[in-house]
């Protein structure tokens, strides 16, 4: 999230679209209300199905699954036509100015596609901009040369006109004309608009498209920046912003390092290559530091036990180009590419998409762990539905850990806020906190490799972990210290020029913690396990523990309750909530203010704001230093366009005759996927499944139930795997509800109660009717009561009924993030069990 | 005067301090008295569901939760929670946990119960094992790469921050790269 959740509160519109906020994150609500009791705040919903939020919204707008695009583009195409876009804004903040190649070539110029595209990747050599001899990007002002980025989005998004939108979307278009005037009155300066997303967005084959969309509507009405305003990534889980903040992903270390790959040969070939530069004279280009978070960090994993040059070149390098995303990981353990598999906190069996592959994947294995609070169905997965334990090799271990009552440490919500947790009660039996478990592992492995050697056993041998103590064969595991060493240390005495007053010079002693991450050094003096956390630990504690209820601007910034990364700022990018001269846009919303006696910035702690006047762009984090409505960036294209989902209910897209994403990888290629990656409706439409289903949740539930399907109240509230449909389709099948269903897809098939409801309406596609149907992932057979129990298995107090949603989604995923396409697929639906 | 109402449960527990308020407590303190967690000890926790980040009370007697509830002090909630915050209780006290390490060996069609050193032990060989079999020092090309091919990961948002970081740290060590979890689906 750019902004927090309190700041729900202060905006005028409030576009929740992609996700459902009232069921899924239900207290976000208080603040979404609190706008519309006290501003006047208006709610438009817009969702494929009369969602809670739609319940709650002033405007609900239907469309059809994937089709976001096509809605947004509408929306862009409209606020241009209508110049209800901010202009100070977008022409100082965007690179709306910018000369683009001549020879780029747009999609509806180019059948449907970007010029440079080769064998399903873009070449972006047309993509790139117009360069001066002093290497400086050519700019237009008055944003009219026709090669300007401003001329570009407004040619690219003239195909998408009202009708063609309507006929793509099912939107009925006075609907789609209300949401865009609605949404576009934010574009004035004392506007705020907020759009809030979920996995609504990013799970499609456009999703990072989806986004960016928005992201270049908000920049149009001048919201990044502003107090009510911001893009709210609203995030599944407690901790999913920390867990991505710390790199457990392929693709990137702690605090978006990127991973090195193979031809970065060392250290100095790593920072040149992966550190942004800019010849934009104004511009601060942030990245720039990149090299001081890259040594802190490899110092926070070697310490100084090894030189900066060692320790990167001791750790793991993947091939250029390669992903090892979750697919992938499946994928190749279904083809018998992995020995032994870690499923630590997490249940695949059931919340990864394509569960049958997934589930089939794990026979491959030799041996799995999985570390949960419950029996669930990946540790159990040798036993589950249409499985003969007897014929799988697999050895599992199913470790408990105790629950977060039970342990101290932190945690990191959407807002970018790290809030502590501290330790209520005993572990529960003989479960451990994950930090012991890891450590005692480590410990375990690292004496094997001192006793008997193996290939680059000094990768583990030499790795520092001051974590806590041994008491005999367990390890208790400090979560504080531990909190330090991500915030970081100077590893030896040095005098430092304070980096935001030349001439100032402040001395530290080897272990003091370093104050911020400017502060961070690249020359090996300095640790830090993630750059982005430095100065959440500091001489006044753990800043996340703190409970201080000061909010002098009231906008509820509430700068003393926790501490968020970056350096405690609540709204990022706030230094676009000024105008060139450092005059607040909105003087009755300021997020920062300078005083001029003081010579500094007050309110939320200021965002590449510079001095007033003295011509800084905001968007620090970007090289040029202004935001990108042109993102030349992305896999799939600068500008985001229209494309179906991989499986849909349409023969063609009607904008272009590409039907697809281009962009994306085809596992239903030959020798791409598996025998298991079937798919239906991707040529053409495919009678056998002729609807649209999406994947969503339930208030009671969390994720795929693996906690919350052992706790009775929940159980009780929401007991199994039901559809949702509409009652002409209900009509249609001759179904009722409560009448026991079947739902499949190409890869599968569950049993669901019928919920029969008008909260879901057949669209009307390009003079077609198409139904669309919603499952919730909550559910998994290890909760049910028809499975075989063995005689120490835990039983569930209160039965749940059905197996997972993934069992019926494919393996496809987006074209820049490989998130799977969960949110529209194809299925069939009948009365009774087969 | 500003009194959050933690601490005017505190106040009006201590009835000395009542008339300093200026109004008429005495309904509250004869409520208080009565009060389950009267004497608990309360620790806040932080909802380990959704990623709003609602702060809890969490009311502990004799090594016991007795009571959770929502945290009044926190700006992000206001003492409210939804349906599955509102039964954190039941996760934490809850007799279907696994309460003990369980192993299923190759081919049985039972857990079996064991103990963390040998589950531990036996787990650190394999990982070994695995990785010395799979460990790749060049790739085709002949680049550096000191990888591990054998083993993936997956894992978690479902734990701290401290542990995801320290968890990176041990599978990186060890030269995984199929390193992933939730935020990817």
């Amino acid at each position: 999230m750019t902004n927090h959740w309190n700041d729900f509160k202060n905006a005028d519109v409030i576009l929740i679209m992609g996700s459902n906020p009232a069921s899924n994150h239900p207290v976000s609500f208080k603040w979404i209300q609190e706008a519309v009791d006290k501003r006047g705040a208006k709610i438009i919903c817009v969702d494929p199905r009369f969602t809670q939020s739609a319940a709650k919204a002033h405007l609900y707008a239907p469309l059809r699954s994937g089709t976001d695009i096509a809605f947004l583009g509408g929306m862009i195409k409209y606020i241009l036509d209508n110049k209800l876009y901010f202009a100070d804004y977008v022409k100082n903040y965007t690179n709306a100015s910018f000369l683009v190649n001549p020879d780029l070539k747009l999609p509806g110029e180019n059948n449907g596609v970007f010029s440079g595209l080769v064998d399903g990747k873009y070449d972006k050599a047309t993509w790139s901009y117009q360069k001066g001899p002093d290497d400086v990007i050519k700019k237009d002002p008055t944003l009219s040369n026709p090669n300007c980025v401003f001329q570009l989005l407004k040619k690219h998004y003239s195909r998408y006109t009202p009708d063609v939108v309507s006929r793509i979307t099912g939107t009925p278009k006075d609907k789609l004309l209300e949401v865009y005037k609605l949404y576009a009155s934010t574009g004035k300066p004392n506007k705020a608009g907020v759009e809030l997303y979920a996995m609504g967005w990013t799970q499609h084959t456009v999703g990072t498209q989806n986004i960016r969309t928005m992201c270049m509507i908000q920049l149009l009405l001048g919201n990044m920046g502003i107090a009510g305003g911001g893009v709210a990534a609203m995030r599944g889980e407690s901790n999913v912003q920390g867990s991505t903040d710390h790199g457990l992903l392929f693709h990137i270390w702690p605090g978006y390092l990127s991973t090195p790959t193979g031809s970065l040969k060392d250290l100095a070939t790593y920072n040149e290559k992966q550190t942004p530069k800019t010849t934009e004279k104004e511009s601060l280009n942030w990245w720039k530091n990149k090299p001081k978070y890259v040594a802190s960090f490899l110092r926070s994993m070697y310490g100084t036990g090894m030189s900066l040059d060692e320790a990167y070149n001791t750790l793991p390098k993947i091939d250029d180009g390669a992903n090892h995303s979750w697919l992938q990981i499946f994928d190749q353990m279904y083809k018998g590419k992995f020995t032994g598999f870690f499923a630590w906190g997490m249940n695949p069996a059931c919340s990864g998409a394509h569960s049958n592959k997934v589930r089939q994947a794990m026979t491959k294995l030799d041996w799995m762990v999985n570390v949960n609070l419950f029996d669930n169905e990946t540790g159990s997965f040798w036993r589950g539905p249409g499985m003969d334990p007897t014929k799988i090799k697999t050895e599992v271990f199913m470790l408990p850990c105790a629950s977060s009552v039970e342990k101290e440490g932190s945690i990191a919500n959407s807002g970018r806020l790290q809030q502590w947790r501290y330790k209520a009660i005993p572990f529960y039996g003989d479960s451990k906190p994950d930090g012991d478990i890891m450590s005692e592992l480590f410990f375990k492995v690292k004496e094997l490799y001192t006793k008997h050697g193996g290939p680059h056993a000094a990768a583990i041998t030499k790795l520092t972990w001051p974590y806590g103590k041994h008491v005999g064969h367990e390890f208790v595991y400090e979560p504080r210290t531990v909190a330090a060493e991500i915030n970081g240390y100077f590893l030896e005495n040095k005098t430092v020029e304070n980096p935001t007053k030349k001439g100032e010079f402040k001395e530290f002693k080897k272990g003091d913690l370093v104050p911020t991450f400017a502060w961070l050094q690249d020359d090996g003096s300095t640790s830090s396990g993630c750059w982005v956390y430095c100065g959440s630990v500091g001489e006044k504690g753990i800043l996340p523990m703190r409970r201080g209820q000061a909010d002098p601007t009231g906008l509820g910034l509430y700068s003393e309750w926790a501490w968020s990364w970056p350096v405690n700022r609540r709204i990022i990018y706030n230094g676009a909530s000024v105008d060139l001269q450092g005059k607040p846009w909105d003087p009755s919303r300021a997020v920062i203010t300078w005083d001029a006696k003081e010579e500094k910035w007050k309110g939320d702690v200021p965002d590449g704001a510079g001095n007033p006047g003295k011509g800084r762009p905001p968007f620090i984090m970007k090289p040029d230093g202004v935001a990108s409505l042109y993102g030349p960036g992305l896999a799939d294209g600068p500008f985001p366009e229209h494309y179906e989902p991989l499986e849909c209910p349409v023969e063609k897209n009607l904008l272009s005759p590409q039907k697809n994403n281009p962009a994306i990888k085809r596992f239903d290629k030959k020798g791409v996927g598996s025998d298991m990656d079937v798919y239906s409706g991707v040529g053409t439409c495919d009678p056998r499944f002729p609807f649209i289903c999406a994947t969503y949740r339930v208030s009671e539930h969390w994720q795929t139930g693996v906690l919350t399907r052992w706790c009775p109240w929940l159980a009780e509230m929401q007991p199994g795997m039901f559809v949702e449909m509409s009652e002409e389709l209900a009509k249609m099948r001759g179904i009722k509800t409560g009448d026991k269903c079947t739902v499949s897809s190409a890869r599968g098939e569950t049993v669901c109660t019928a919920i029969v409801t008008p909260r879901f309406k057949p669209f009307n596609i390009d003079g077609n009717e198409i139904h669309e149907v919603g499952i919730p992932w909550h559910f998994g057979w290890i909760t049910t009561k028809d499975r075989k129990y063995n005689a120490k298995d835990k039983k569930a107090e209160v039965f749940t009924t059905g197996d997972a949603a993934n069992l019926l989604t494919p393996t496809i995923g987006d074209a820049n993030t490989m998130i799977p396409e969960s949110k529209a697929f194809m299925v069939n639906v009948v009365k009774g069990v087969k | 005067m500003n009194v959050s109402r933690r601490g005017f449960l505190k106040i009006s527990g201590a009835v000395a301090a009542v008339s300093g308020l200026g109004i008429n407590l005495t309904p509250i303190t004869a409520y208080a008295k009565e009060l389950k967690i009267k004497n608990a000890k309360e620790t806040t926790t932080v909802c380990p569901y959704c990623s709003v980040g609602c702060s809890i009370i969490v009311a502990v007697q004799d090594g016991k939760v007795i009571n959770t509830e929502g945290d009044p002090d926190s700006p992000i909630n206001r003492g409210a929670l939804c349906s599955k915050g509102g039964s954190i209780y039941q996760m934490a006290v809850n007799e279907n946990r696994l309460g003990k390490p369980l192993y299923r060996a190759a081919n049985a069609t039972e857990w079996k119960e064991v103990e963390w050193e040998w589950a531990i032990e036996e787990i650190a060989k394999k990982v070994k094992n695995s990785r010395d079999k799979s460990f790749k020092a060049t790739n085709d090309k002949g680049e550096l790469v000191n990888r591990t091919e054998g083993i993936a990961s997956v894992g978690s948002a479902a734990m701290d921050l401290e542990e995801c970081y320290t968890y990176q740290k041990f599978l990186r060590g060890l030269g995984l790269v199929y390193i992933e979890h939730q935020a990817r689906i």
